[in-house]
């Protein structure tokens, strides 16, 4: 078992070991979580604290549920309405809750770089949820161990991410991580919502989905914000549905046996056609949720093992 | 009190005839007395030959004076000039309020003359509230001593406004300084857009922004013949232009930080917010290309671009933080970075930072000849050092990009119309 990090800030910071590492122990997650009995002791008397700076259901309940079943103390502090208002700076915050000896820190804020610049005055572990437009490495972390159980590896695949990649904290953990673990990477979407430099990342990038689908093992949509819908970006929701929504018929331009992904929430009738996202055979969604939980517990257990052992190591006196 | 003071064994940079010489100069009286071969009076310091310079006249610097005095005082900033080797500061109006009325320049001007070992003069905003809406009363500050006309990193965005303000400006010889930048573009941005950017998911800013707003200032200048200088050139696709402007005999000049030229875009690393500028720091080709404009003359200027900022508006995300960064002190070693991997030679920094900058503002130094005032800096340009922020900065804030940087080059004295105003003995 090979996982050194202190922190889950991003993909940025791991290593392949690292990963194959975190995806092995998440795949005994995947088991336990399929029994009646679901609990182990792994996070037992610790605390985790769940502090988000933006809304969020599906990510926040994950991490719940996975502290839960790791036996850990778990607390979620609704920070949108509460010292933040008051006009407390963040990192006053982090002081705050730091005080109360919390052992893993769950943080997404709307701020890119925010969450590790929290990370640098605590003394817990801390994950990161989400950061602006930067990383959400237990999402691509939930991908890779859904890519690979239905694909049987995570290398030497055609990944096509489809849509608003230049607002994706999603896709950018991903494209690090796929390109980590060797895969072919392509880029599709109008190139207003694609980032600046984008030539210069090592994908392949396409404005037209049949094109850009031709050949790919997974296809990766994004969420279309709302706000970005009208106008200022694309020139409207149908027009963008049109070009850029996943439905069988462009899907066909892929491998026969290409999966569909989405980290979601979906906008039905934007990105993606409805009945393709509701397709068993095709569409994944659902899977990428259970792993989800699979994959926090599994990080929250490497990085509470790593915690232990250097607090251990401090008490025993040795210079960590 | 100025004395009479005679520099022997000295390395004289003289930025006007492009040379370096081995000399002497005496002062007396507040003026340079001679230079060259000079007969030892009064009290006579031996240089060990290190290099006398004129005083640097840094053009563009924020002092928190009326508003923000906790980032920093005239008293605080002078004492910063002094140690940095600047003999004179032109502030900047961007404060709270602006400086756009005769009262509140007589104000700072009555403040900076008490509290300040290093000359000051004063630029003032172009328009009321640097709001871009309508002219300040350019005549009267003239006369109350305003040396330029700027409403800082604020764009007038009204083309209307601005082609008013440079016509009444020229009417009155007046400079006006301009930052040249796209407001519509360039909103909201945080770092320069690209690769770096994307992946840290930072708003960026195409450098095509400064462009824009080089051209469309350009065709303002064209229209009303006013008097122009643009306050930080720091993109490859702007130099071009400006040599264009420049060949086609249009009164314009250009600056640049010392920032843009010393560091780039991958500096901000992990989210640094010490090294968030405005404009945001460039690419390294773009740092390269601006360097060599400065060797050249093509940039006339460099000036520190001085920016207080405390510790609550630095610790914040990347987006939340204030932009700036001091560079009083900082400025003259890190130019000498410039010095040491043979990009220009030393007389070619002193003419960007003290002889051009002085000319432009019509004031009487950076030059090192009989008659010009006793405004020198002596430094030895080899001297290593690491610098710690909040041991050798004397400004109030300490937000400097340089924290741990290895520089070298070491002010040992600096002197302003004739007086010492740092340094020991000799």
């Amino acid at each position: 078992m090979t996982f050194r990090a202190r922190h889950l800030l991003g993909i940025e910071q791991l290593a392949p070991d690292e990963i194959r590492s975190l995806l092995d122990l998440a795949d005994t997650y995947v088991d336990l979580n399929r029994r009646t009995i679901k609990r182990t002791d792994a996070l037992a008397g610790m605390t985790q604290i769940n502090m988000f700076f933006e809304a969020s259901t599906r990510t926040q309940s994950s991490f719940e549920i996975a502290g839960k079943r790791l036996g850990a103390d778990v607390m979620n502090m609704a920070v949108a309405h509460s010292s933040v208002k008051k006009g407390e700076t963040l990192i006053d915050t982090a002081l705050t809750l730091n005080a109360m000896h919390p052992d893993l820190l769950v943080v997404r804020h709307p701020n890119s770089g925010a969450v590790a610049l929290l990370a640098q005055k605590v003394n817990c572990a801390v994950l990161n949820a989400g950061d602006g437009k930067h990383e959400h490495p237990t999402q691509a972390l939930l991908d890779a161990l859904t890519i690979r159980r239905r694909k049987g590896r995570l290398q030497r695949l055609v990944v096509a991410i489809c849509g608003d990649i230049a607002h994706s904290r999603v896709a950018r953990s991903n494209l690090l991580l796929l390109g980590k673990m060797e895969n072919r990477i392509r880029l599709i979407g109008p190139p207003t919502l694609m980032p600046a430099g984008v030539a210069e990342f090592g994908c392949e990038v396409y404005d037209d989905m049949a094109e850009g689908l031709k050949g790919a093992d997974v296809v990766m949509m994004l969420r279309l914000q709302k706000e970005r819908m009208d106008g200022g970006f694309i020139p409207s929701e149908r027009e963008y549905y049109h070009r850029y929504g996943l439905d069988a018929e462009k899907l066909a331009h892929a491998k026969e046996d290409a999966i569909v992904m989405h980290p979601g929430p979906m906008n039905r009738g934007v990105e993606i056609d409805g009945t393709l996202a509701d397709d068993i055979n095709r569409s994944v969604i659902q899977e990428q949720v259970e792993m989800g939980v699979a994959v926090r517990m599994a990080a929250m257990d490497l990085l509470a093992r790593n915690l232990k052992a250097e607090r251990g190591a401090r008490a025993a006196g040795v210079v960590v | 009190m100025s004395e009479t003071i005679t520099f022997t064994n000295a390395r004289l940079i003289d930025p006007e005839g492009l040379a370096e010489t081995e000399g002497g100069l005496r002062i007396e009286a507040g003026r340079i007395a001679a230079v060259g071969e000079v007969k030892p009076e009064g009290r006579v310091i031996d240089c060990g030959g290190k290099c006398l310079a004129p005083g640097i006249v840094d053009l563009g610097v924020k002092v928190g004076e009326p508003g923000e005095r906790h980032k920093e005082s005239f008293r605080s900033a002078g004492l910063a000039a002094a140690a940095g080797g600047v003999t004179t500061i032109v502030t900047r109006p961007d404060t709270a309020p602006a400086i756009d009325t005769p009262e509140v320049l007589e104000f700072v001007t009555r403040r900076a003359v008490e509290a300040s070992p290093v000359r000051i003069r004063h630029t003032a905003a172009l328009t009321k509230g640097r709001e871009g809406r309508e002219m300040v009363e350019i005549g009267f500050l003239l006369d109350a001593g305003a040396v330029a006309f700027t409403d800082c990193d604020h764009v007038v965005a009204d083309s209307k406004v601005a082609s008013r303000c440079l016509s009444y400006a020229k009417s009155l010889g007046a400079l006006v300084i301009g930052h040249p930048q796209d407001p519509g573009l360039s909103k909201g941005a945080a770092v320069t857009s690209g690769k770096f950017a994307s992946l840290r998911g930072l708003p960026g800013v195409s450098p095509m922004a400064e462009r824009m707003g080089f051209d469309r200032d350009m065709a303002l200048v064209e229209m009303t013949g006013a008097r122009y200088h643009f306050d930080q050139i720091t993109c490859a696709r702007t130099l071009p232009a400006l040599e264009r402007a420049k060949a086609n005999g249009f009164d314009v000049t250009a600056g640049v930080s010392i920032h843009h030229v010393t560091l780039n875009e991958f500096d901000v690393g992990d989210y640094r917010t010490f090294f968030k500028l405005t404009p945001p720091l460039r690419a390294e080709e773009d740092r390269k290309a601006v360097a060599e404009a400065l060797a050249s003359g093509l940039i006339d200027v460099l000036c520190s671009m001085h920016t207080p900022q405390d510790e609550e508006s630095k610790r914040l995300p990347f987006e939340e933080a204030a932009a700036g960064a001091v560079a009083l002190q900082t400025l003259l070693p890190a130019a000498l970075r410039l010095y040491h991997n043979g990009t220009m030679s030393l007389a070619h920094l002193f003419r960007a930072m003290s002889l051009n900058p002085a000319q432009r503002l019509g004031l009487d130094g950076g030059r090192l000849v009989v008659g010009a005032p006793a405004d020198l800096v002596l430094f030895d340009p080899d001297a290593p050092f690491v610098l710690d922020r909040f041991t050798m900065l004397a400004s109030k804030s300490k937000n400097t990009p340089f924290d741990g940087a290895r520089m070298e080059g070491k002010v040992l004295a600096t002197f302003v119309g004739g007086r010492q105003v740092y340094g020991g003995e000799g």
